[in-house]
Formats: C-alpha cells, sequence, structure tokens
C-alpha cells in the first residue's frame, strides 16, 4: 500500500491549512477519482446540481442506446460504429475541454482554481481492467448505464447492480494481498 | 418531438458526454467518475473496518446525486421520450443470437438474459450475477470505468488511464467474441 500514496502528509499540509484531514485526504485519493478540496461548505441541496447534470447524462444514455446489450455485443465485434463514434467525441469533446480550462485558467463557478492530478500506473488497470472488459461484454453495462438500465424498466439489473457492489467490496477485502 | 424519440446519432450522445467533464468541474471541481459510487455505497453500508473502506464518504456525496440524476434521466427518456420500434441490430449479430435463443429485439436488452426468469438459469446467472461482480471487482482494481478512465481520464491525457481504457476493450473483446459463445449456449 506504501507506494500506492499519491500524495505525502507534507504535501498536503501545504496544499491545505487542515491538517486533521490528512488521513482521509490520503485514502481518499488512492482511488477515488475526486481528491480536490474545496474550502467553501455549501448546505447538501447545493448537490441538486450535479444531479441536474446527471438527469442530461441518464436521458443520453437512454436515447443513444449507450445502455443496450446489443449495441455493446457490436461493438465488440466491430459490427457497428456507433459506440466507438460516441466514446471516441465524448474524448474529443473532454480533451479540448481540459485544454482550454488549463490554458484559460478557468475557474468554478465559486471563483476556485481546478487543479488536475496526475493518475499512477499500476498493474491493476491491466488486470482489474480486463475483468472490467469481461463483465462489460456480459452484461453490457459498465457502472453508469447498470442504474439507467434499472431505470429504464429492466428491474433484474438490481441485481447486478448488487452484485458489482460486491465485487467492489470483495476487491476492498483483498486488496493489500493483490498485485498492484 | 419526433427527432428526439428517433435513437440519437453518436456525434449527439459523444458531444453532449463529453461536456459533462468540463460541466462538473465547473460546477464544482468534480471530476467526472461513476464506478466509485460503488465503492462509496460500501464505505457507507459496510466498511467492515477495511482500510479502503474507512474514509469520509459523506465527501463524495455529489456522486450519490449524480447517479440520482442519471436514473431520473433514464426514467424520463424511457417514459417520454422513447422509440416505439423495436432495435435495429447488424445481421450477423441477429444470426448468432439466433443460435442461442435469443430474438428478442423489442427492447435495448433481450429478455432471453435480462429477466428474473433468466435469472434462475445457470446461463443468467452466470451473465447478471458473474458479469456484474466483475464489472465491481475490475473497475475498483482498475481505478475507474469507462467514465473515470476512458473518458475523464484520457481527457486529461493521463497514460494509465489509456493502458486501462485499452484493457476494458481487451477484455470486451475476448469475452464477446471466445467466451460469451460458451456460456450463451448453456
Amino acid at each position: 500500500m506504501n507506494d500506492r500514496v499519491i500524495i505525502t502528509p507534507d504535501q498536503v499540509k501545504l496544499k491545505s491549512p487542515v491538517i486533521v484531514m490528512d488521513t482521509d485526504f490520503e485514502v481518499r485519493s488512492l482511488d477515488t477519482m475526486c481528491i480536490n478540496e474545496s474550502v467553501q461548505q455549501h448546505p447538501w441541496w447545493y448537490n441538486f446540481k450535479y444531479a441536474a447534470v446527471g438527469v442530461l447524462f441518464g436521458i443520453v444514455f437512454v436515447k443513444a442506446e449507450i445502455i443496450s446489450w446489443f449495441r455493446i455485443q457490436e461493438m465488440f465485434r466491430l459490427q457497428s460504429f456507433h459506440m466507438y463514434g460516441v466514446i471516441g467525441t465524448a474524448v474529443v469533446v473532454g480533451v479540448i475541454s481540459v485544454w482550454l480550462i488549463k490554458k484559460l485558467k478557468v475557474k468554478t463557478i465559486y471563483g476556485e482554481d481546478i487543479p488536475f492530478h496526475p493518475k499512477k500506473f499500476n498493474k491493476g488497470q491491466i488486470i482489474g481492467g480486463l475483468m472490467f472488459g469481461f463483465g462489460w461484454a456480459m452484461t453490457g453495462a459498465c457502472p453508469g448505464p447498470l442504474f439507467a438500465q434499472i431505470a429504464s424498466g429492466f428491474f433484474v439489473v438490481v441485481v447486478v447492480l448488487l452484485s458489482a457492489i460486491a465485487g467492489t467490496w470483495v476487491y476492498g477485502f483483498f486488496r493489500e494481498r493483490l498485485p498492484h | 418531438m419526433e427527432i428526439l424519440k428517433q435513437p440519437w446519432p453518436w456525434y449527439v450522445a459523444g458531444a453532449l458526454i463529453g461536456l459533462i467533464v468540463p460541466a462538473l468541474l465547473i460546477l464544482g471541481n468534480k471530476h467526472f467518475g461513476i464506478s466509485a459510487n460503488l465503492r462509496h455505497a460500501c464505505a457507507a453500508c459496510f466498511p467492515a473496518n477495511i482500510p479502503f473502506f474507512k474514509y469520509e464518504w459523506k465527501k463524495e456525496i455529489w456522486n450519490f446525486f449524480f447517479v440520482a440524476g442519471i436514473i431520473a434521466g433514464a426514467f424520463i427518456a424511457a417514459r417520454f421520450l422513447a422509440n416505439p420500434a423495436p432495435m435495429e441490430v447488424h445481421t450477423n449479430l441477429v444470426t448468432e443470437l439466433n443460435t442461442y435463443g435469443i430474438n428478442d429485439y423489442s427492447q435495448m436488452m433481450p429478455a432471453e438474459i435480462f429477466s428474473f426468469k433468466s435469472l434462475f438459469t445457470l446461463r443468467g446467472f452466470i451473465m447478471l450475477v458473474v458479469g456484474g461482480f466483475l464489472v465491481g471487482f475490475g473497475t475498483r482494481y482498475a481505478g475507474g470505468c469507462t467514465s473515470g478512465h476512458a473518458i475523464m481520464g484520457l481527457s486529461n491525457l493521463q497514460v494509465p488511464s489509456l493502458v486501462a481504457t485499452i484493457s476494458f476493450m481487451a477484455g470486451g473483446f475476448i469475452m464477446a467474441n471466445l467466451i460469451l459463445p460458451f456460456i450463451l449456449r448453456l
């Protein structure tokens, strides 16, 4: 685990005046995507803005048939360009967006800087990546579409979701003993 | 309205998904990612003293709201913007699936696999339960899923995310072409 800590406590102290949060920050940064800290404290209902973005995402998932098991099967058999087009366009738009944010030093709506953190390579990205690929081709779902499949009426997918949560838990349990 | 009901083309969907990256960053410095929700669910419900789940999950509550939005959006789209026509699927896939007894194209997913009736067969159990387990275990081991690595990570030009994305695709190709035919024949 020692080699997996991305940011040392000393660096954290420089970045964050709140020293109490150090250990939590480390655990969170292990591989949770979002480690940007904010000094702002907002009421809980401010989170509804993320729900609004999610609504758009959910509609796109269904309307572009990204949640369809058939589209995923076509993708992995090179029978359709659709999914490659979706992911490819999203990456291009994302790359341009992140480049513009860095270049123009765009700030959040609260005037805070937007930092980016490099990801560290570890073997999990290959081994875990292959395992996720297997599951993706079987269920036709990555974690986002999983929720959209349930909401569009496939209630049996709740079982897939619970199984995915169980998989995450089992990973957490064996984490120290797995190659990284 | 009719245009909204048609399946949306890839460039519209891709552009909208790509715009989620700056939207989340500008709205509150959040990095696009979904699979972390599964970890937060573990941390919130069954941390069991495992270090990996001992963190302040309440700080990540935005991610639950994001997912709640996805659920609401998918419900709206399926309820009010649904395309009434059956799925249009590549003929080679139709021929292949027919040999496994899968012929239901009325919805996004075939009822022969995605139903409670199927869950209690060996084939359905492997597809849904084992498949789901691999999604949860694999994404966490890899440190992200299609959104966190393939979209957010590649947007930030991260080589580890490229490695992960290639591994996702390789795993999918291996499963769909080499292993799935045996499972679907069960």
